[in-house]
């Protein structure tokens, strides 16, 4: 342990900085990280929004704030829970600890498992292409965010959950709400919020009148009925209209980065257009390298005293885990910056760790590996149509991403 | 319901979510990073099967000790 580090013997808390420590530059994981993991690996923040936290940094701190059940996330409720949204979250699986929380994600945890998520993979690839040939056919440059990106997870988690797509551009608004901080002001989020809900409580009422629709809401609207117990009528409409939106508001914003990414990694591109069997590998990279998250958010709160990266947070205190952090920890991934298609093993936090790892994450996995296979297969060429100053990141999201994304091939 | 369950994770689906751990930590931990049941045969639990039933690659198997009857997972 570092001379300067707390211990449990004397805990001098030092003064929080300000986090997340930067705007966010393209997809650049601010250096600070780095320096954290050497000097400092549990340190004090204050977000713009809560109460102060500590913030792990190491990829090993980050698992056991993530992992370990001492970590909790349902006390937030109860606090002013550090975070950077204006707006605190009350309800929905992510407020909740087992066996509450495993109540709830069991219903939704068969639907995207592995061996479900192959069974869409072939109908997957069909968007893909059609969507391709439609972009190919306008002829470039176009915009991949709106002709491959956006439309792409959209379908398929509307085939998956029973969701009108024609009713996309709804939606698509309304989930905004789900990923904004500042983009949107707090009573348009909470609006929009409304309007999904009150669109989701209308499929579900569609549904109890032709109980036999075979989708997903139907199973969990059947589920509700055969038990009350198990799910309630608001836990029903928020957890159907979650799954929509953080459903595809993260791999519409994955597909332009991990291009983008590739874009700047030729040598990896090149190896990927030469091998596509490379894809799977290169997407688990991609995953690791690309720091989706803004900053770090959902606090876990420790439910007793817990030693952590030398530190002793007591029960109470909100700890922050890192996962664009962890992921570039050099202890656990050699060569930590560089993109590395080749790691025999990469146990990455892309996804989370412990029992909120992403219940989409196979849907996601699948989706991205059928992207970037499709782009890198079908258009050989693909290359920004602009200069890279002029492209438009995205501000006050939870998320890092591009607005738009014009390309030629 | 069976006296008793035989409780498999096969390594090479495993993951590392460490969901399992959470879900039923008296049961499942996680060792090098692959989640491994702390007793491989335990008298029948909820959730065991809860534990199994969120496993996003379906790593958990639960069986019947006496009959080797697949209950989990579910299809």
């Amino acid at each position: 342990m570092t001379e300067s580090a707390q211990t449990t013997e004397s805990r001098t808390v030092r003064p929080a900085r300000p986090y997340p420590f930067s705007v966010p530059d393209r997809l650049v994981v601010d250096p600070t990280y780095g320096e954290l993991r050497e000097s400092e690996p549990m340190t004090r923040v204050k977000l713009p929004y809560g109460e102060e936290a500590w913030l792990a940094t190491r990829y090993e701190d980050v698992r056991t704030v993530l992992g370990d059940v001492r970590f909790g996330r349902a006390l937030a409720v109860q606090r002013d829970e550090p975070r950077l949204t204006p707006r605190q979250q009350y309800s929905g699986m992510l407020t909740m600890d087992p066996p509450d929380h495993t109540r709830l994600r069991r219903l939704v945890a068969k639907a995207f498992t592995a061996r479900r998520v192959e069974a869409l993979r072939p109908r997957t690839q069909e968007i893909a292409d059609a969507l391709v040939d439609d972009m190919v056919r306008l002829g470039p440059p176009a915009d991949l965010v709106e002709h491959v990106a956006t439309p792409l997870p959209i379908q398929v988690i509307c085939e998956l959950l029973g969701v009108p797509y024609a009713d996309r551009d709804r939606f698509h608004i309304w989930s905004e709400a789900i990923v904004s901080t500042t983009s949107l002001p707090m009573e348009t989020i909470q609006e929009y919020l409304n309007n999904l809900w009150a669109y989701m409580g209308g499929l579900v009422a569609e549904r109890r009148r032709d109980p036999g629709i075979d989708d997903l809401l139907g199973a969990l609207v059947r589920a509700r009925d055969e038990n009350q117990d198990r799910l309630s009528e608001t836990e029903l409409v928020e957890l159907a209209g979650g799954l929509l939106a953080a459903g595809h508001e993260t791999t519409v914003t994955q597909i332009p980065n991990f291009v983008y990414v590739l874009l700047h990694n030729p040598d990896q591109l090149a190896r990927l257009r030469a091998d596509p069997s490379l894809v799977p590998a290169a997407v688990e990279e991609l995953l690791r390298y690309v720091p989706l998250g803004v900053g770090s958010s959902f606090a876990r709160y420790a439910r007793e005293d817990v030693e952590v990266g030398g530190v002793l947070v007591r029960a109470g205190e909100p700890v922050l885990g890192s996962l664009s952090s962890a992921n570039r920890d050099g202890t656990v991934f050699a060569d930590p910056d560089r993109l590395d298609f080749d790691r025999e093993q990469n146990p990455h936090l892309g996804f989370g760790h412990g029992v909120h790892h992403c219940v989409g994450a196979q849907l996601a996995r699948m989706e991205l590996q059928v992207a970037v296979g499709t782009l890198v297969t079908r258009l050989p060429g693909l290359r920004l149509a602009v200069p890279e100053a002029e492209l438009k990141w995205k501000r006050g999201m939870l998320v890092r991403g591009l607005l738009g994304m014009p390309v030629a091939w | 319901m069976s006296p008793a369950w035989r409780i498999g994770v096969d390594s090479r689906r495993c993951i590392g979510t460490s969901i399992c751990a959470g879900t039923a930590p008296e049961h499942f931990r996680l060792v090098d990073g692959l989640s491994a049941p702390l007793a491989d045969v335990v008298a029948p639990a909820e959730v065991i099967l809860d534990a199994a039933d969120s496993c996003p690659v379906e790593a958990i198997t639960v069986r019947d000790a006496t009959d080797d009857r697949l209950i989990a997972p579910q299809e």
